[in-house]
């Protein structure tokens, strides 16, 4: 091993890097793109519902419930209708998901056999907002049930002794339940990954591609060298996009960084070593660069936005994916990085997470080395 | 190093990429100091040949030593002894004259201190003095083909391969090349060199004639022209061409002929008894004659009546 051809590998590459303009894209603006992407656009918090509402009733009681639907963030009332077949058009043209309709004897049902209902109609066509909004609705009406059975009891003096439990929920290390907080781990990891794997992808695919790696591969450099001079460039363009991701998301997003920046930067090194092998594999192995970049996305981007965690809880997968989520590098980083940043847990409750990381990059490490061969064809 | 043994030695080598045979049994050794031509039109051999020899591809069967080393066994060794240019340019155009000769400069592992002066020797011997700057990728081919000769010869290597060096550069260019390569010559560096341009062969000190694969011919370019054509040579003039050529092929006592510029060039067993015999078959044919005479043959007509004689004995062999 020599020292001075490391160097002035590394040197080679950092001056190509600095000289093309798609790779200082990629460097720095994509990092950037997808935390603001995931930071705004993707809000998996549902909140103001659009609802509309159809009171058939029309009483003081009618209108008393339905302004608990008013009282609240979770909906929206867009509509007021007066006949079902406005209902339905609202429903079809998409003005609101939810529609609630009370029937025309709720007051008076309510007050000669004590039991009323009401229907609520909602579009599942996006099923995750439908089952949340239907969520929001029972709630509401509970709420509204159980506030009317108060009364009733106090009007009879029944009042103080009536049994009654009270649900009062806290939610830890992300008490807002703010989907943001949650999601920046897996943008950190995700940016990494794909900046990491694509970038390298095409060190090698590049030199084979313009007939430079015939001259590379007759001078007396060893493929190690090679490995080494040619990835510490991306490894520091790695923490630093750690560095710009993690700062963001705190600064920025305000999302809290309970953990120790030794921990979140010694596994994101060891993240990076991991992606970084997994590009320069790749690389040595597709030859081309449209290949090699395409491979790249393909083992990167998808596995670590489908299978990681990130969006799609694990535990909800079927049992064959979640053993395929095993061999994942991205899933134990998402995993240190939702600890770190909002738990803040210690290291030795890593630990099982770090030596799952730790086995893939030995693995990748000596899969890219082994593959390279200083030999045409 | 050893430097009795060849530098170059190569012993029945073959190369086949599937059922093609690119080397066929090739066996000759370079001396020290000299100047070893590879012939041969394009798909002969040449390349691979260089890219064995190189460590770039692993021979089928046979031998060859590098400085002594094998090259299947121990190619890091080799490399250490060699510079190799290839074919096509191979320099990294995005970077500087200079970076890229810095570079090479580091996979060479040319010591810290001799850099500058080695570097400026290259752009002193590439004809690019002060142009250190300027960007690889906007040099005319001459210049890149020179500056890809510095990169390759930085660390001193006692061996020299050069796979076409000159193709697609301008006359004047390589000429310019050709001095450098006569030069490197006399500091005692082993220069191979693959040509398809027969008035570059002229230069080397000693040639193979490859085709197909195979050696036709070894030897001095002057022991080429002496020994290996199959007669002598005639320079016929005449008119027209196409339809004399023709007629000629067909003569019996014409062993081989082929156009030269403006002329055929005729190999007969008796130059001085044929000429007149073929000014008269011309005449009675109603062609035009102007000179007919046995002329010097040329790498070339060394080289077509070589590559005709196997061809022919081919299809023979086809024929049966």
């Amino acid at each position: 091993m020599s020292w001075t051809r490391i160097v002035a590998m590394t040197r080679k590459e950092v001056l190509q890097i600095g000289r093309d303009p798609r790779s200082l894209l990629i460097i720095l603006v994509i990092p950037l793109v997808q935390l603001f992407i995931f930071g705004y656009a993707v809000n998996l918090d549902v909140k103001h519902v659009p609802l509309c509402i159809y009171d058939r009733d029309g009483t003081q009681a009618s209108q008393d419930f339905l302004k608990h639907f008013q009282a609240t963030d979770y909906f929206n009332i867009v509509r007021v209708s007066d006949s079902y077949s406005d209902v339905v058009r609202n429903i079809d043209h998409g003005v609101c998901s939810v529609a609630v309709v009370v029937p025309s004897q709720f007051a008076e049902d309510l007050h000669s056999s004590g039991q009323a209902s009401v229907q609520a109609i909602l579009d599942a066509s996006d099923s995750n907002s439908a089952t949340i909004g239907m969520g929001y609705a029972q709630a509401i009406v509970q709420s509204y049930s159980s506030e009317i059975q108060v009364a009733w009891q106090e009007e009879r003096g029944l009042g103080a002794g009536a049994p009654n439990i009270t649900f009062e929920p806290r939610t830890w290390f992300n008490e807002d339940l703010e989907s943001m907080a949650d999601l920046v781990p897996g943008v950190v990891a995700m940016v990494m990954a794909v900046v990491g794997a694509f970038l390298t992808s095409l060190t090698i695919a590049r030199e084979w591609e313009r007939g430079t790696m015939e001259q590379l591969i007759s001078t007396p450099v060893g493929k190690l060298e090679i490995q080494i001079g040619k990835l510490f460039p991306y490894f520091v363009i790695g923490i630093a996009d750690t560095a710009i991701c993690s700062g963001t998301a705190v600064l920025w997003f305000g999302v809290p960084f309970r953990g120790s920046w030794v921990v979140l930067f010694g596994c994101s090194m060891l993240f990076l070593l991991v992606v970084l092998s997994l590009g320069y594999f790749i690389s040595v192995t597709a030859k081309s660069q449209l290949g090699a970049c395409q491979m790249a996305l393909l083992a990167t981007f998808l596995p670590t936005f489908l299978l990681s965690g990130f969006i799609f809880p694990i535990d909800q997968m079927p049992v064959v994916v979640q053993w395929i989520t095993a061999v994942l590098p991205a899933r134990y980083y998402v995993s240190i990085l939702r600890n770190v940043f909002l738990k803040g847990t210690e290291v030795r409750l890593l630990a099982g997470d770090i030596m799952a990381l730790a086995a893939i990059a030995v693995v990748l490490v000596v899969l890219a080395t082994r593959s390279f061969k200083k030999r045409l064809a | 190093m050893n430097q009795n043994g060849p530098s170059v030695m190569v012993q029945n080598l073959t190369k086949r990429f599937g059922d093609f045979v690119a080397v066929d049994d090739v066996s000759f050794e370079a001396r020290h100091g000299e100047i070893f031509g590879f012939l041969g039109p394009n798909g002969s051999g040449k390349s691979t040949t260089i890219r064995i020899l190189c460590g770039l591809l692993r021979p089928s069967s046979g031998r060859a030593t590098v400085a002594g080393i094998d090259v299947a066994r121990n190619p890091e060794a080799v490399r250490q002894h060699i510079g190799y240019m290839s074919q096509k340019f191979s320099l990294y155009n995005d970077l500087r004259v200079a970076e890229n000769l810095e570079f090479f400069a580091g996979m060479y592992s040319v010591p810290k201190k001799d850099i500058p002066a080695r570097i400026a020797w290259a752009l002193k011997m590439a004809g690019l003095e002060g142009r250190g700057h300027n960007a690889t990728s906007a040099l005319a081919v001459g210049w890149k083909q020179r500056l890809a000769l510095g990169c390759a010869v930085l660390h001193r290597p006692p061996i020299v391969f050069l796979d076409e060096p000159t193709s697609g550069v301008d006359p004047v260019s390589r000429r310019q090349f050709w001095e450098l390569i006569h030069s490197m010559v006399g500091e005692g560096v082993t220069v191979f060199v693959t040509t398809h341009y027969m008035d570059e062969a002229e230069y080397c000190n000693r040639l193979v004639l490859l085709d197909r694969g195979r050696i036709v011919a070894m030897g001095t370019p002057t022991e080429l022209k002496s020994h290996h054509m199959k007669g002598e040579l005639l320079m016929i003039e005449c008119e027209p061409l196409g339809p004399a050529l023709e007629m000629l092929q067909t003569a019996p006592e014409v062993l081989d002929a082929a156009v030269f510029g403006s002329g055929i060039h005729a190999v007969v067993a008796d130059a001085a008894a044929m000429a007149p015999k073929i000014r008269e078959l011309l005449l009675a044919r109603q062609f035009r004659a102007g000179r007919i005479e046995q002329i010097a043959p040329s790498l070339e007509d060394v080289f077509v009546s070589l590559t005709a004689v196997r061809g022919a004995s081919k299809n023979k062999e086809a024929a049966a």
